[in-house]
């Protein structure tokens, strides 16, 4: 039971890297990204094809996930996100929605649409017991990886200059403007970075979640839950969010093989009755 | 609105007696529908498929019963409500002759009706729930049925010494007929049988194989649909399985022959029952697998591509034995006992049920070269598909 | 005195609504006349007519009442396992079936109005969304009334009014349809243009005015959810009695992306938008899925950007020009 709380773990770290970059986006320029998953899945292919054709050691695809998810990101939100600041969520969402369709299509077509793998180094594979619990390695991996990128972020937004001018634009963007702070380079720069975690949360869950064209909407509803039940204005609310998640789901597979996956939406149903606004958001004014 | 029901009854017998009246149109294309899933989830089979079609057409020629088969390959990208709306447009509008493909249960099913009131051979070349051949009297089935795969398999398992199996399958037709075909031969044989299934979308193993390496079984029986193999291969070994001791048993799905090498060397010992392997040692396959590979570099033929190869020799037996008549009774009727030597043993269509009767082989999952592949070790003949030969 | 001016201009601005334009009798003569223009293309003209119906029961609430839904398909899901089971195991009456499948999914919607009337946009979104996806997978679980994965198979249907049997070639089905989708258009043109359809769109526009105005904003909206509901519902049985099938892809979530799609290419809040809309997108769907059967997704996903990017104000703007210029041409022939 306790491996299996660990692989819970696991797979909850990988949702809030996954995750985080959509949360702080959409509580800073309001935009509502249901694209994100196609980011991922774009990280998830530089690192296989890296690995594949360039014949990349697996830890060094990952940062090369990173950094490519994020200057496609930078490229598009200049060309193709900023027009769409001032529309209303409705055209956001269906924007959104057609920009995965054509990343779904898209990879499809160049990639075809079997699934996709990467080979680990050998010091990743397999696993080993403590007290009982079976711990695989690349899990143990996955966690300290994303538990060292959650204190950084978190370290980051709290303690940093660029962090408190982060927090002051996402409280109120107008004001921020007035202050001085540069606040559609904070844009630009923030979603560049959230796109580069998604593309290496993507790169990591290769293992562990699989790589198709379909994967960003097969995971799209994981991260909208991540992002509406943490909140989009702190690091620690998406994280407890998607840990909860990643929990819930593989500990709901495991007792009810049956219903595992309904138990999450049910949850999120829950969490929003009672909480429409996220379990950690601030009230707003 | 009789009056109006006969005169539609009319124009429709007008137009099928036209248009298989004799000799003013014998030379006209006999029409196959080939409906398959090619983009989505399950392309995989629709392209093997597709491949093992035209090399067909290549290999035996085109004019079968003195008339020429033409193929018209239509996308349902694995949606039943696709496959359907496909199939009536294929019968209305294009006349096909026969319709043939079917990538999964769902999809055959939801054409059925369609066969029955159009009076059209259904040719399934792909699915395997043993109910299908009984949703239409029209249907006839090329490829096989989960029971005929895995209730040898429980024989085998029982006859060496495996006592306790934990099943896991995909929640859908053919996983749940394999899990019950198999656990029923097993439980009776003595054993027991521990059973999970896995849903069709999304499928995360790692809870459903925490439960198997908990339950400490001899042996662990899977169904996936073919694709996914790979995706649970690596999780088995990930979680120390095969180190546990627990073999890896099972229909050949999971080590489907066109992802076999993707897989890697994880999948090395299964041992599964299936009722083809590109490795089959007879010369006939040799050359099948050879010029397969010539027209389709990169890619190995599996056990879907033979379902579409002898899918298309059963239309082209069936014309030959109707010389040309594209009558659906008679196509059917020609097809009922149709039996012959194919690239995977000898086959039968079974007049009774109009499923396919074929051999049966236990393989060993190794290295065979440099290559992967599923060594047949033991054959079981003639297997019937057991569910509705029981009845 | 004054209210009573008021009350008398609603009321005839309200009849004024009623009138029928010239171009909508077109439209309807049109819709009916295609059942003898196409008759190799009524399979697809039937698949338009329940769409049209369903992206109406989508305009009812986005458009006249504000409420943003990814999960609508819910509702269409449920008119269709409901009807479906209905005719499998009850009876095969059609016009019973849709009943049924209206008043289930119309149940569903009374019982979830609660949830979208809390939080903001994005939370609606959410739960619509997480409503719809439970339903996929309850359907999914109890596969042993669904038929699960497989699809619910063996919906026998009997003839429409004990007259009109159902064909293979669609005849009976487009008609069925057709009819369908047009007495509950008129319908909904009159709830819209009623006292209660102008409290809707006084909700949307400003619902903190609308309730100190002394709307019951939280009835009214739960009231325009369920209808629109039991509409999504009709369009669901439709589905499932002309083709004889149910699957899970009704509760998938691209049937609410999709639906989506066609309420923005044909504009919301003025009913024909849907009806428009859904063919324009099952037409465009059409042509690119047989120019590329593998990839039209990529297209319409092309399509959706391009669209929000700025298409849509190009094509509604050539689309005004047409109509200004065909409105003096009819002042001219009058004159």
């Amino acid at each position: 039971m306790l491996t299996i709380l660990f692989d819970g773990i696991a797979y909850g770290m990988v949702l809030f890297v996954l995750g985080c970059g959509l949360s702080v986006t959409m509580g800073l320029m309001n935009f509502v990204n249901l694209a994100h998953g196609a980011f991922a899945m774009l990280g998830g292919y530089v690192a296989v094809l890296a690995m594949q054709r360039l014949g990349l050691p697996f830890l060094a695809s990952l940062p090369l996930a990173f950094l490519a998810t994020a200057l496609v990101g930078i490229v598009l939100e200049r060309l193709v996100y900023r027009p769409m600041y001032a529309k209303s969520h409705l055209d956001q969402v269906m924007f959104s929605i057609g920009l995965v369709f054509m990343a779904v299509a898209g990879t499809d077509w160049l990639m075809g649409s079997t699934q996709q793998f990467v080979r680990l180094p050998a010091w990743l594979q397999g696993r080993f017991e403590i007290a009982g619990i079976g711990i695989g390695r690349y899990r143990l991996f996955v966690i300290a990886i994303c538990g060292f990128l959650a204190i950084s972020l978190q370290w980051g937004f709290t303690r940093t200059r660029f962090g408190s001018r982060l927090r002051a634009a996402v409280d109120d963007a107008r004001v921020a403007r007035g202050l001085g702070i540069p606040v559609n380079r904070l844009f630009a720069l923030t979603f560049a970075l959230g796109c580069g975690l998604a593309g290496l949360g993507g790169a990591l869950g290769v293992e562990l979640m699989g790589l198709d064209p379909s994967f960003p909407l097969k995971f799209m509803i994981y991260f909208l839950i991540v992002v509406t039940v943490g909140g989009t204005s702190s690091i620690t609310g998406p994280f407890f969010a998607a840990m909860l998640l990643g929990v819930a789901d593989v500990v709901g597979k495991y007792l009810v093989p049956q219903v595992g996956a309904f138990i999450i939406y049910a949850l999120m149903v829950a969490l929003l009755i009672t909480r429409p606004h996220g379990l950690f958001a601030r009230a707003r004014a | 609105m009789t009056a109006r029901r006969t005169i539609l009854g009319g124009m429709l017998g007008l137009a099928l007696a036209g248009s298989t009246s004799g000799f003013a149109l014998a030379q006209e294309a006999v029409k196959v529908g080939l409906i398959l899933p090619m983009t989505g989830p399950f392309a995989s089979t629709g392209r093997q498929i597709d491949a093992a079609v035209k090399l067909f057409l290549a290999k035996e020629g085109a004019v079968h019963g003195g008339r020429k088969i033409e193929v018209i390959l239509k996308d349902d990208t694995g949606n039943a409500d696709t496959t359907r709306r496909l199939a009536q447009e294929l019968v209305v509008n294009d006349k096909v002759a026969v319709l043939a493909g079917f990538g999964l249960t769902p999809l055959a099913m939801a054409t059925a009706p369609i066969a029955t009131q159009a009076k059209v051979p259904q040719i399934v070349m792909a699915a395997a729930t043993a109910s299908i051949t009984e949703a239409s009297p029209y249907i006839a089935r090329t490829s096989f049925t989960l029971p005929q795969a895995s209730e040898p398999m429980a024989d085998w398992a029982w006859a060496n010494g495996i006592k306790k199996v934990f099943t896991v399958v995909t929640d859908y037709g053919p996983g749940i007929d394999a899990e019950t075909s198999f656990a029923n031969k097993f439980k009776t044989a003595g054993g027991t049988v521990e059973s999970v299934r896995v849903p069709l979308r999304n499928p995360d193993f790692a809870p459903f194989l925490q439960r198997v390496s908990e339950a400490k079984p001899d042996a662990l029986f899977v169904f996936v649909p073919s694709g996914v193999g790979a995706q649970f291969m690596k999780q088995f070994v990930e979680r120390g399985l095969d180190k546990a001791g627990v073999k890896l048993i099972g229909p050949g799905d999971v080590v489907d022959d066109d992802i076999l090498e993707g897989i890697g060397e994880v999948a090395q010992g299964a041992i599964t029952t299936h009722h083809y392997s590109a490795a089959h040692d007879s010369p006939a396959n040799k050359a099948f697998v050879e010029a397969f590979q010539k027209a389709n570099p990169g890619m190995r033929p599996n056990f879907m591509a033979v379902g579409g190869y002898d899918g298309m020799a059963l239309i082209a037996k069936a014309l030959e034995a109707t010389k040309g008549d594209t009558s659906g009774d008679k196509l059917i009727a020609a097809m009922k006992g149709a039996g012959w030597e194919s690239v995977r043993g000898p086959i039968k269509i079974d007049p009774d049920t109009r499923d396919i009767i074929q051999n049966i082989y236990v393989r060993k999952t190794q290295k065979v070269g440099s290559e992967l592949h599923n060594v047949e070790f033991a054959t079981i003949k003639d297997v019937k598909d057991p569910v509705k030969a029981r009845k | 005195m004054r209210a009573e001016t008021i009350e008398a201009r609603v009321r005839q601005a309200l009849y004024a609504g009623r009138r029928w334009h010239p171009a909508e009798i077109a439209f309807w003569l049109l819709a009916f006349a295609a059942y003898l223009l196409f008759p190799r293309n009524l399979l697809l003209l039937n698949e338009i007519a329940i769409l049209a119906l369903f992206a109406l029961s989508l305009d009812l609430i986005l458009g006249y009442a504000g409420i943003v839904s990814l999960g609508h398909a819910a509702f269409l899901g449920m008119g269709a396992y409901a009807a479906g089971l209905f005719a499998k195991h009850v009876g095969a009456d059609p016009l019973a079936g849709l009943a049924v499948g209206m008043g289930a999914a119309g149940l569903l919607g009374l019982l979830t109005s609660p949830l979208v009337l809390r939080g903001t946009d994005l939370t609606r979104l959410m739960i619509t969304l997480g409503v719809a996806l439970i339903l996929y997978e309850l359907a999914n679980s109890f596969g042993s009334l669904t038929g699960g994965a497989d699809g619910l198979q063996g919906i026998m249907m009997g003839p429409i009014l004990g007259l009109f049997e159902f064909d293979i070639f669609g005849r009976t089905a487009y008609l069925y349809s057709l009819s369908v989708l047009f007495v509950l258009f008129l319908a909904a043109r009159r709830v819209t243009n009623s006292p209660f359809g102008l409290s809707l769109r006084a909700i949307r526009d400003n619902p903190l005015r609308a309730s100190a105005s002394g709307v019951p904003n939280g009835r009214r909206l739960a009231a325009a959810y369920t209808l629109a509901a039991a509409y999504a519902g009709a369009a669901g049985a439709l589905l499932a009695q002309t083709t004889q099938f149910v699957s899970l892809d009704v509760l998938d979530f691209h049937r609410s992306a999709d639906l989506m799609l066609v309420l923005i290419i044909g504009g919301a809040g003025y009913l024909y938008g849907g009806l428009i809309g859904a063919i324009a997108f099952k037409l465009l769907q059409d042509v690119i899925a047989t120019l590329t059967p593998q990839y039209w997704m990529f297209w319409i996903g092309l399509f959706l950007v391009l669209f929000v990017l700025g298409g849509r104000e190009i094509i509604h703007g050539a689309v005004q020009k047409a109509a200004a210029r065909f409105a003096r041409l009819g002042r001219g022939v009058g004159r």
